[in-house]
């Protein structure tokens, strides 16, 4: 799905990302966790094209594709998704029509027809039934007063709609209680499937018991200094990345 | 909402000044120049009567003492007025009852202006006067309008069919020494709009005018006279587009609205007039008169989207002189390139109990300026005046410049006015956010830039606001920067 080779990025000066390697294949989830100033959220905005970023070397193939040199809507519409951090707001556009001109320009760029309207308001039901979206929100500005954790919902809501191959969640659990995070993780779950890729990056073990990894990924420093299975997450909650930095070093 | 923001994206994907094409018409054209004969001519030519010819003398008179107004934060180079011809019409003389009459070169620019009839069964009950240069070459749904008393035609027939109406209202308003460009129109205007709307009775469907200007180097000045008899409704829509020239061309409009006792006007413009090319040169010089009286429980609501013009000039006024009455203001200006606006309102309150409201979004683009200039002035006469005003401004680079200029005057302790500002710039993180769901930066700016715009657009009849929304995007086609 995406092989990512020696990637290196800078912002403003600044070297973030130091020759970063990783291969996530369709069917997996793969969790990036690491202490903070690690790179994490770096990667999500390279991978997903943000311009403040400066890839100054390495190479990301995406399907066939280099990534790199697609724009960030084309890589959107090749099928990658990134759910914010920190969503923002965009007053004045509805949350529907929104969404409903951001999945007919993927289905232009796949030689498809607009949606109808019925289909389009059945996949809406659908979906944000999933991630227990109140109505009131589906009709509002993009994420124009909703709460942190509504935001968080919306970003899924999105994916769900969106049907990308490839999501990054960035710290998606983040400012999300336990009754939220398991709204969250359940939309993520129900979306699994062997077409699909996961890249889920967070600071803490507890959304990895609601999505569980197949791969875990410690990233730090720029390059990811250790990969293991699922249970390395628990590893860390208790060990904390001391131990791991001092191997590394 | 009625109405889809993306359907309408996907329309959108000119660049060029779509409606920059000039239709070949003959036309009756009087030679460049401005003097007392000049009037006399084209009075003659429209066979007024001597009131109106005297009328246009005396304003002529005023308006060779004064000065062209300086104040506006605009620059330009100032028009010759004796290098303009004052008169031009088409040679089709002959009034048509249906569309279907009309010169195909007409049909034509309808089409392209997206007033076809087939949009127009569409859009069930829109009455187009359709004003080519300076002559109405096409008028609809008159008998409709007739059997309720409506009078709605060109004003050149109003001055005919209707004297005693004219000249009671023409300069009732804005008078004809009122200011340089008001008494300049006031000496030639060569037609116009004229609607009357009578007792009680709610006009059933949305008057409209689309203007045009046509002929190269013909300044055009527009006379509209909107009457609201006591207790009556209407709602008037007026659009502009103008073929592409390498030439300024001066528009100098004035529009008047009388709302009587317990009368609501309504008046939305969509203006898209040549704004110049990418390097500021050409484009239209719009210096607009427009202002509006109400009476006691009358409400005047203004709504404009502007995105053409080269320099625009124009404050859209309500005198709400009685008692309960209410003024709205509410603009949408984007400027782009080399475009410089100067626009805004006053509301005067001199009624008691009366009430203004004024939103106001600028879009600033390229290397344009827009200014916001309004005037909220409460007389000693006005106890319980209220005023709200929002001016907010939406800087898309680097380059371009927002301004505000408030003016309060408060002469009555009672008054409430409050007035808020803002100034932004459009968002890096909200554009990303937009690309990274799919939409390319054109289609993002449009989404964001006409949602800081929907509180005004949301006021237009609904497919008005279509054509503004399209207008917006193809106004900041390329912009971000």
């Amino acid at each position: 799905m995406i092989s990512i080779k020696n990637l290196h990025a800078e912002v403003e000066g600044n070297k973030i990302l130091k020759g970063l390697n990783l291969e996530v294949k369709a069917g997996e989830v793969h969790a990036i966790m690491g202490p903070n100033g690690s790179g994490k959220s770096t990667l999500a905005s390279v991978l997903a094209g943000n311009e403040a970023y400066e890839v100054t070397e390495g190479t990301v193939d995406f399907d066939g594709a280099d990534l790199l040199d697609l724009d960030v809507d084309e890589r959107a519409k090749e099928g990658m998704f990134l759910a914010f951090q920190y969503p923002v707001e965009i007053p004045g556009v509805s949350n529907i029509n929104f969404l409903k001109a951001a999945l007919n320009e993927k289905r232009a760029h796949q030689g498809l027809e607009p949606i109808k309207a019925k289909d389009f308001l059945a996949l809406v039901q659908e979906k944000s039934e999933l991630v227990e979206l109140a109505g009131k929100l589906k009709n509002r500005s993009v994420n124009e007063g909703f709460s942190g954790g509504e935001k968080k919902r919306n970003e899924i809501f999105q994916m769900a709609m969106l049907d990308p191959k490839f999501a990054i969640l960035d710290e998606t659990d983040s400012g999300l209680d336990i009754d939220a995070l398991k709204v969250v993780s359940h939309g993520v779950n129900s979306m699994r499937s062997t077409e699909r890729a996961f890249l889920v990056i967070t600071h803490y073990q507890r959304l990895l018991d609601y999505i569980v990894p197949d791969f875990v990924h410690v990233l730090y420093n720029g390059k990811i200094i250790k990969t293991g299975p699922k249970e390395l997450a628990l590893e860390l909650e208790e060990k904390g990345y001391d131990w791991l930095i001092e191997e590394t070093v | 909402m009625a109405y889809e923001g993306d359907e309408l994206l996907e329309e959108v994907t000119k660049k060029e000044y779509e409606f920059g094409f000039v239709t070949d018409i003959e036309s009756d054209k009087i030679p460049n120049g401005l003097n007392e004969d000049v009037i006399r001519l084209i009075s003659t030519k429209k066979d007024e009567p001597k009131w109106l010819l005297d009328w246009r003398l005396d304003a002529f008179k005023a308006w060779k003492k004064m000065t062209e107004p300086e104040w506006a934060h605009v620059n330009y180079a100032k028009p010759d007025f004796q290098s303009i011809s004052y008169y031009s019409a088409p040679k089709q003389k002959v009034l048509l009852d249906s569309l279907d009459d009309v010169d195909p070169e007409l049909r034509k620019t309808m089409d392209k202006l997206g007033i076809s009839t087939e949009e127009q069964k569409r859009l069930q009950g829109v009455a187009v006067d359709f004003v080519m240069d300076s002559v109405s070459v096409a008028t609809s749904f008159k008998e409709k309008l007739g059997e309720l008393g409506i009078i709605f035609m060109s004003i050149s027939e109003a001055v005919k069919e209707h004297p005693e109406l004219v000249k009671k209202y023409i300069g009732s308003v804005v008078t004809k020494k009122d200011n340089f460009y008001a008494a300049l129109n006031s000496a030639v205007f060569t037609d116009g709009s004229f609607c009357y709307i009578p007792k009680g009775v709610k006009c059933p469907m949305e008057l409209s005018t689309y203007f045009r200007i046509n002929e190269a180097g013909t300044g055009q000045f527009e006379r509209t006279l909107l009457i609201a008899d006591e207790g009556s409704h209407v709602s008037y829509l007026e659009g502009c587009t103008a073929p592409q020239r390498d030439e300024n061309q001066l528009h100098a409009a004035v529009v008047e609205l009388v709302a009587l006792d317990d009368a609501e006007i309504k008046y939305s413009t969509v203006q898209n007039w040549y704004p110049g090319d990418a390097t500021g040169k050409g484009g239209i010089f719009n210096f607009v008169t427009k202002r509006g009286i109400c009476q006691k429980n009358a409400k005047i609501s203004w709504t404009q989207v502007e995105t053409g013009s080269a320099v625009t000039w124009k404050y859209p006024s309500c005198i709400l002189k009685g008692d309960n009455s209410v003024g709205e203001f509410y603009s949408v200006a984007v400027t782009n390139n080399y475009q410089q606006a100067d626009t805004g309102t006053k509301m005067i309150h001199i009624g008691k109990n009366t009430k203004s409201t004024i939103i106001s979004k600028g879009i600033s683009a390229g290397k344009s300026q827009n200014s916001y200039r309004g005037l909220v002035q409460i007389n000693k006469s006005a106890d319980n005046a209220r005023n709200f005003s929002q001016c907010d401004s939406l800087l898309m680079t680097d380059t371009s410049g927002a301004h505000t200029f408030p003016y309060i005057e408060v002469k009555n302790h009672t008054a409430k006015v409050e007035h808020e500002a803002t100034t932004s710039k459009i968002g890096e993180e909200q554009l990303f956010y937009c690309k990274q769901r799919g939409l390319n930066e054109e289609k993002a700016i449009s989404m964001i830039v006409n949602g800081y715009a929907k509180d005004v657009l949301n006021k237009l009849p609904m497919e008005f606001a279509v054509e503004a929304q399209k207008l917006l995007a193809i106004s900041l086609e390329g912009s971000v920067g």
